[in-house]
């Protein structure tokens, strides 16, 4: 045990912080649509410097370092500390690029991965649907061969980005007649396409941050498939390990307790502070220990990842626990809150922009999606903990 | 950057485990519990690889180690549901004797502790806790009067640390004239817990270095070690649960694949996991960065207390009917876990100790 950092990684630290100086005048502040080019320029500056793409070899446009998460770590830890934004991130960048890094074609590699984290192209991810959700695999969306194209007719949902996005990674079933993990592949292409339609899906918290995308007729030519024909369930299994580790990151929870805290010491009913309150300020020390415990969680995975060990169950239930922690500190605040926590968008009175009430509802969409809290307790138990799977019901 | 085990502590961790399980099975744990003031052959065992002398200097006759390395004997300990006396004797003590004893205390003390020669009871209840029944000692001339309650590894103890009512500590024979003893039936039998009453009697005042951080100190280390039995008799209950589970069969297959049972299993697991990472830097803070201890100590004590509730009673329920049976033993593990939440400061108090130390609240 030894928290201190070797001074290999006190230099990087503090060449962070030099770049900071130098460059932190040029990063792009404000809404994401207006400095879309702003944060292009950033990405490509971050990237130049080996503080995003990090670990993408050269070739393909990334900074080409070996893979190092201390280093990783710091340069997400000063980011958060020098108030800079960190390098571009979304679905593309998280999820297809470690997957055509690993099962991708030379020239997918070539021409997507560049581009992509340039924030040059918009990806979308075409996985679940109305009838598969947590039973993915039983996806439905057909692709039928034509020629040198397949033609995809189906629909999708819950698919983040999609108005946005230039290109979509998707599921499609090509091979009918195999059992469901059998017949699915994982085609790339362009959301121009014909015969693509995107409607928004308004969800609870008022906004739409997901979309439905309905296919009809749309010809994708048949070489646009990542890796074989039939074989895009394991594919597909690549990019969601990365989506796990992106869910539940224990750097958010933090950030919100430190609100919190703040929130309960400005905060005064009868003009006394929430935190002179017993009861409420015992419930923020409940959640402060848990956001501690989930923090120290982390630097143990991150310690075991650096020792090419493998944490076992403890890796398994980062996603739960994390989504939950952040849930319930929404929940606390809006209790902190009040009647307060009552009002929202752009009412008199509201707090800190309605972002408590907004996350509440928008992480309870957390814990049900990237696998609902009650597929990650059938992982954790049947991976984990080696309990039996549930036995297979017979068709009906 | 390192949060994680050396291989010497994990290795030293399965040693005391190995042994732990050759000589401390249920049977022996079974026989001791409530009957004999501790199991001396048990702690024999112990002292030969040093588990009583983990914490004192080695020129002391102790190992000389951190504070993690204790967490790692407690957690063996409480999964074991070893009866033995720890927190007070092993840890506690020492730290008294190291923080405030004289050069002389110390030698005459410490290297008897190391040993296993004398075991040491430790009565600061009243400062960590809070005092019940007005209890409470007043030192007067070298002399103490007054009754403390909820004494820690009272059984057996050759020697009393006692606080006062001004955080003043003392180190009292265990036969000094004037000493009532009254042994306190707990509900986990294998932990002894006492009552001492003082009238006028002798003690040796521990004046060297500075008490009152020294009493601090103490209670965040007991605190942290109470931490790291739960996280043993959790840790120790989620397995007997996952076992019995995946053999025990109802409606013609294991309940273990009826997710109504597998889930509360993958909670356990979920909770518990990372009550470790939050001992192990309480340990480590108390070592590294004292200015954390409080804070952290209470946040590792309160935190593990609540999530080792709910293991007991889920693991329990996982048992059925046969969770409830004396037979099975599994309410050992149960009653320990509700002995670490409630010695030193249950949860409520606990997190207002936190409070304090970041100074959110007055005292």
């Amino acid at each position: 045990m030894d928290l201190s950092y070797s001074p290999e990684y006190e230099a990087f630290r503090a060449e962070i912080r030099a770049f900071a100086e130098k460059h932190g005048a040029q990063a792009p502040r404000g809404g994401m649509a207006a400095t879309m080019a702003g944060a292009r320029e950033w990405q490509k500056l971050l990237i130049a410097h080996g503080y995003a793409a990090r670990t993408i070899p050269k070739e393909y446009g990334g900074y080409g370092a070996e893979p190092d998460v201390l280093k990783s770590r710091i340069i997400a830890e000063e980011f958060i500390a020098l108030g800079l934004p960190m390098g571009m991130s979304g679905q593309g960048i998280s999820m297809l690029v470690p997957t055509l890094l690993e099962l991708g074609s030379e020239e997918q590699k070539k021409k997507f991965i560049g581009p992509t984290l340039r924030g040059e192209i918009i990806w979308c991810q075409g996985y679940s649907e109305p009838g598969a959700g947590s039973d993915l695999a039983s996806l439905s969306t057909r692709a039928v061969e034509d020629g040198d194209d397949f033609v995809i007719n189906g629909q999708k949902i819950w698919t983040s980005t999609a108005a946005q996005a230039d290109m979509i990674f998707c599921l499609v079933r090509t091979e009918a007649d195999k059992p469901k993990h059998e017949g699915i592949s994982y085609l790339l292409f362009s959301m121009k396409t014909p015969g693509i339609e995107v409607r928004p899906l308004v969800t609870m918290t008022g906004r739409a941050e997901f979309n439905e995308v309905f296919f009809t007729d749309v010809r994708v030519p048949k070489k646009d498939i990542v890796g074989q024909r039939g074989q895009g369930w394991y594919v597909a299994n690549a990019t969601l390990r990365h989506e796990r580790g992106m869910l539940g990151d224990p750097n958010q929870a933090g950030t919100r307790l430190r609100a919190l805290i703040e929130l309960m010491q400005s905060e005064d009913v009868d003009g006394r502070r929430l935190m002179d309150n017993p009861v409420m300020r015992d419930r923020l020390l409940k959640l402060q220990a848990r956001v501690h415990a989930m923090e120290y969680h982390g630097l143990r995975l991150l310690t075991a990842s650096l020792k090419g060990e493998d944490p076992g169950v403890a890796r398994l239930i980062v996603k739960l626990m994390g989504c939950e922690l952040n849930h319930q500190l929404a929940g606390f605040a809006i209790d902190a809150l009040g009647e307060l926590g009552m009002l929202y968008s752009g009412s008199p009175h509201l707090r800190n922009g309605g972002d408590w009430q907004s996350s509440y509802m928008f992480d309870l969409g957390l814990i049900i999606g990237g696998g609902t809290a009650q597929i990650q307790k059938n992982i954790i138990s049947e991976r984990g903990l080696g309990m039996p799977r549930e036995p297979k019901t017979a068709k009906a | 950057m390192e949060f994680g085990l050396s291989d010497d502590q994990k290795m030293m961790q399965e040693s005391i485990e190995r042994t732990l399980e050759r000589v401390s099975p249920l049977e022996r744990v079974r026989k001791a519990a409530g009957r004999e003031p501790f199991a001396a052959d048990v702690m024999k065992a112990l002292v030969e690889l040093g588990v009583p002398g983990i914490l004192i200097e080695e020129e002391f006759g102790g190992l000389g180690l951190s504070l993690l390395d204790a967490v790692l004997a407690a957690e063996a300990l409480g999964r074991h549901v070893a009866p033995v006396p720890f927190v007070a004797s092993s840890v506690m003590a020492p730290l008294a004797l190291a923080g405030a004893g004289s050069d002389k205390q110390k030698k005459a003390y410490l290297p008897k502790l190391a040993s296993g020669e004398i075991i040491a009871g430790v009565a600061i209840s009243e400062q960590a806790a809070g005092a019940r029944e007005k209890a409470g000692i007043t030192a007067k001339g070298g002399r103490l009067t007054g009754k403390t309650l909820f004494v820690l590894d009272f059984a057996g103890a050759d020697v009393f640390i006692v606080a006062d009512r001004f955080a003043g500590l003392h180190i009292v024979d265990a036969k000094a004239k004037g000493l009532g003893k009254i042994q306190l039936t707990t509900i986990d039998a294998t932990r002894s817990l006492g009552e001492l009453a003082f009238d006028t009697v002798e003690a040796e005042p521990l004046t060297s270095g500075n008490p009152a951080a020294t009493l601090d100190r103490m209670i965040d280390a007991g605190r942290i070690m109470l931490a790291a039995d739960t996280l043993g008799a959790g840790g120790r209950m989620i397995e007997k649960a996952v076992a019995y589970a995946k053999e025990r069969q109802q409606f013609g297959r294991v309940i273990g694949s009826f997710q109504a049972v597998k889930h509360l299993c993958a909670e356990m697991v979920a909770e518990l996991e990372p009550c470790r990472a939050l001992i192990w830097y309480a340990a480590y803070a108390f070592d590294e960065f004292p200015e954390q201890s409080r804070r952290m100590a209470a946040h590792a004590k309160a935190h593990t207390s609540e999530v080792g509730t709910f293991v007991a009673r889920t693991a329990t329920e996982v048992h059925g009917g046969m969770g409830f049976t004396d037979l099975l033993g599994l309410h050992y593990w149960f009653k320990r876990i509700g002995f670490d939440r409630q010695a030193l400061g249950g949860p409520e108090k606990v997190r207002h100790d936190a409070a304090v130390a970041q100074g959110w609240v007055g005292n």
